[in-house]
């Protein structure tokens, strides 16, 4: 039997202004279990809780019941008054008198009825409670950050600085991700590249980061502290750390027409390519389906040109396990596919063209040296049609875009805008919006600076259709503010297409056990408190894998997610929380029916020996709950048949306790 | 004792990230429902064992009410979609035990919604109210 002492605080008039308190404390006296009990002005005060501590040790406490404000607001204070007081500090229930009594319900008596009810089932819980202490387990110090995009690269950079070695996978044989397809930045027109290729640069030469490039996650197990991952490294037929990247192959590679997927297919790569100039690693790699060599083995030229001596055509897969602490999600984003906008005529003529190919053609590395001229017959453009939103902000259409703004598009397309009109002052530029967004430093700016300064013409209204006649785009536009139909003889469309979560994101959030909403980007632990992790811990969001984001967001993001990684590899152990489910082995058969219901993979089964009663031994298959990776939902508890799964802290004869006590 | 003199009792379940922060704000916001209602935290409404609701109604409870996070929010990812499923399931045998639908509810609510956790116990009271006492497991019942 516990001897419990009750606490009830008056919160100064907050409770005792509705509650008798003395009522309280006195009729709390009789329940079972109770030695103690008393109440005073504010229990969380030091002079409270040094009460606290006075009682326990003259009366020999082992439970605690402080009738108070919420749970949620000092129960962590009362359970280090607990601690410092010497008994357990999970001996210590909380009955919510304020939030939940005295703050709702007007008149004494009612409140100082209800109040009694709540304490009571407070002291039934508290007297089934157990001491808990919360599990220990050591971490691995070193951090995956999956994605090498500038989200990526950032996470990459911010972690190794602070001394942990970090590892970088990366689909593509380069990291740079989207960002190094890119021309200029808003707001401020600086290049791309300029910025971005220093830190990749950063990246090669930092002795804590390895990247594996050409690679992706095949498997995770494990939890925070310990995630055991397994990386497939794709063969490219080259070795990596042998080749020089000089580029002598990509020159001789007779298979000079696979379109280059860097340039979104807008001019052609050999089949051994380097993806662009200053890709990081600088390694060559041999697309497998193109090769002539690889498919029928007839070629062979790149492997009899290479100097170093790297092509290697027996080249296999290679899976390699790594054991991390924390794991960085960095995914990005791609823009839709336009092939359900039929109205636009993206896949009728080679001049409609979405953004991001848009960015290729003005950049100097791109497939027409930064010279603006028409995919189809290299003209250059006298007027340029671009359409907003195309796929965002779609609630009509939600199958075939995306309901949510994708938010980087409004601020791209006045800088495409704003770059036309001063390389080209001739060109007439349109852009069709739903509305201007502009949220940001300098944004708004930046805009208007399009529209007053460059000339932009910029219409209210939707493009209904794009006509391809001739060698024009016809274009049927609305001007809602003018209220009149445009029509419109375009040389180039662009179309911002709105922007989804990359594909290899879901796959990944299941391995992960992490949660997605429904379009597919992964939920952060708290939209406003806790934005770059995600609930299951351990696992962290960088960049725009969990929402829409621009370059300065995303930077500033990866480094919000480094500084959470840092500070959990800078723990050698990790304290759990002990309010975990655990399986009662002597009732458990096996069934796997918690396992089917836990979110977080935190339990396995094994095979365990039984003592029978007639001295012969039995094996049976029996639960097991990894107290590291529980989070104490209780899912299980429920879904279990037999009763074997309770979880500390709200088990389940505590809870039935509240019901009774309450029900009473 | 006349009819329309009783007061119910309610037993509310509300987990820990949503429904029960939500009942706090309310508190904080000092929106007034019945003290009728009692509130027991739990982790996750998906911890609410159908037992603990056939208990509250043997023990003479009027109505049960369970508060999570609404769908896709949870902050254990999936649990309140097995409330949904293991409710259903429950109310459904608990109306053909003559437990009036009334008397069940699974309700949403948010951290944020303090006003609408306020609105839900005067809706869901006043419902109960409305059907008296809950004396159809009267034989089912523990002793008290």
């Amino acid at each position: 039997m516990q001897r419990v002492g009750v606490f009830v605080c008056w919160c100064g008039s907050n409770i005792a202004g509705t509650v008798d308190v003395q009522a309280v404390s006195d009729a709390l006296k009789n329940e079972p279990g109770v030695v103690f009990s008393t109440n005073y002005q504010y229990m969380c005060s030091q002079a409270g809780q040094d009460m606290i501590i006075d009682a326990v040790k003259e009366h020999n406490l082992t439970g605690i019941v402080v009738c108070s404000c919420s749970p949620r607001m000092h129960e962590a204070t009362f359970r280090k008054t607990a601690a410092a007081a010497g008994i357990n500090p999970y001996m210590v229930e909380i009955a919510n008198i304020r939030e939940q009594c005295s703050w709702v319900h007007k008149d004494i008596p009612t409140g100082t009825e209800k109040a009694i009810i709540l304490g009571k089932a407070a002291v039934a819980k508290v007297n089934l409670n157990t001491p808990l202490t919360p599990g220990e387990s050591p971490v691995t110090k070193r951090a995956l950050v999956i994605g090498g995009g500038i989200a990526g690269i950032q996470t990459a950079l911010d972690i190794a600085d602070a001394g942990f070695p970090v590892d970088i996978v990366e689909t593509k044989p380069t990291i740079g991700g989207k960002m190094a397809q890119l021309d200029k930045t808003f707001p401020t027109l600086d290049c791309a590249a300029c910025i971005l290729t220093p830190k990749m640069v950063d990246v090669a030469q930092n002795e804590k980061i390895r990247i594996f490039s050409y690679s992706e996650v095949s498997e995770i197990k494990g939890f925070v502290g310990n995630f055991d991952v397994t990386i497939k490294k794709n063969a490219r037929y080259v070795k990596e750390d042998i080749c020089t990247g000089c580029g002598a192959c990509v020159e001789k590679c007779p298979m000079k027409k696979v379109p280059n997927e860097f340039n979104l297919g807008m001019d052609n790569r050999s089949a051994i390519y380097i993806p662009f100039a200053q890709a990081v690693p600088k390694v060559a790699t041999i697309d497998p389906n193109s090769c002539n060599m690889l498919k029928n083995g007839k070629c062979g030229l790149c492997a009899k040109i290479c100097a170093a001596g790297a092509i290697d055509y027996t080249q296999k897969d290679e899976y390699v396990n790594e054991k991390y602490g924390a794991i960085v999600v960095a995914t990005g984003f791609n823009p839709i596919s336009m092939d359900k906008f039929d109205e636009f005529a993206y896949n009728q003529s080679k001049d409609v063209i979405t953004s991001l190919e848009f960015e290729r053609l003005t950049n100097a590395a791109g497939p027409t040296a930064g010279h603006l001229e028409r995919p189809s017959d290299g003209k250059s453009p006298k007027t340029i049609v671009f359409v907003q939103c195309v796929g965002s902000r779609c609630d009509s259409c939600a199958q075939k875009g995306k309901e949510y703004c994708s938010k980087i598009c409004c601020m791209y397309t006045a800088k495409h805008a704003m770059l036309v009109r001063d390389k080209y002052p001739d060109t007439e530029v349109y852009v069709f919006y739903i509305d201007v967004r502009t949220p940001g430093k300098n944004f708004d700016e930046f805009y208007r600076r399009a529209v007053e300064e460059y000339g932009v013409k910029y219409v209210k209204g939707m493009v209904g259709k794009v006509t391809p006649q001739g060698d024009k785009l016809k274009v049927q536009a609305s001007d809602l503010i003018d209220n009149k139909q445009l029509h419109i003889d375009a040389d180039l469309v662009v179309l911002a297409a709105a922007i989804e979560p990359d594909k290899s994101a879901r796959p990944l959030a299941t391995m992960l056990t992490a949660s997605m909403d429904t379009n597919d980007f992964f939920t952060e632990a708290h939209p406003k408190l806790r934005p770059v992790e995600s609930p299951t811990a351990g696992v962290f969001l960088s960049g725009a894998c969990q929402g829409p984001k621009d370059i300065p967001e995303t930077v500033s993001q990866a480094g919000a997610a480094a500084s959470k990684v840092i500070g959990l590899l800078a723990k050698d152990k990790l304290t759990g929380n002990p309010c975990v489910a655990h399986s009662n082995e002597l009732m458990c058969n096996g069934c796997s029916s918690c396992e089917r219901v836990c979110p977080y993979g935190a339990i396995t089964y094994e095979d365990k020996e039984f003592r029978m009663p007639d001295r012969t031994t039995k094996i049976r298959r029996v639960a097991l709950v990894n107290p590291a990776v529980c989070q104490g939902c209780g899912a299980c508890t429920v879904a279990c048949p037999s009763g074997a799964m309770d979880l500390n802290g709200f088990a389940s004869n505590q809870i039935m306790a509240e019901v009774d006590a309450i029900c009473k | 004792m006349q009819v329309n003199e009783h007061k119910p009792l309610i037993v509310a379940f509300c987990c820990n990230w949503c429904s029960y922060a939500g009942a706090d704000l309310a508190g904080n916001n000092r929106l007034n429902y019945p003290a009728d209602v009692k509130i027991i935290r739990v982790p996750c409404s998906c911890r609410v064992n159908p037992m603990f609701i056939l208990r509250a109604f043997q023990r003479g409870a009027d109505g049960v009410i369970i508060c999570g996070c609404h769908p896709g929010d949870c902050h254990y990812t999936s649990g309140n979609y097995y409330t949904r499923r293991r409710m259903a399931a429950l109310f459904s045998m608990l109306d053909f035990l003559g437990i009036e639908k009334e008397r069940t509810r699974v309700e949403w609510v948010s951290a944020a919604e303090g006003a609408k956790f306020a609105a839900t116990m005067n809706d869901f009271v006043e419902k109960v109210t409305a059907l008296g006492e809950n004396k159809r497991l009267e034989d089912l019942r523990c002793k008290r």
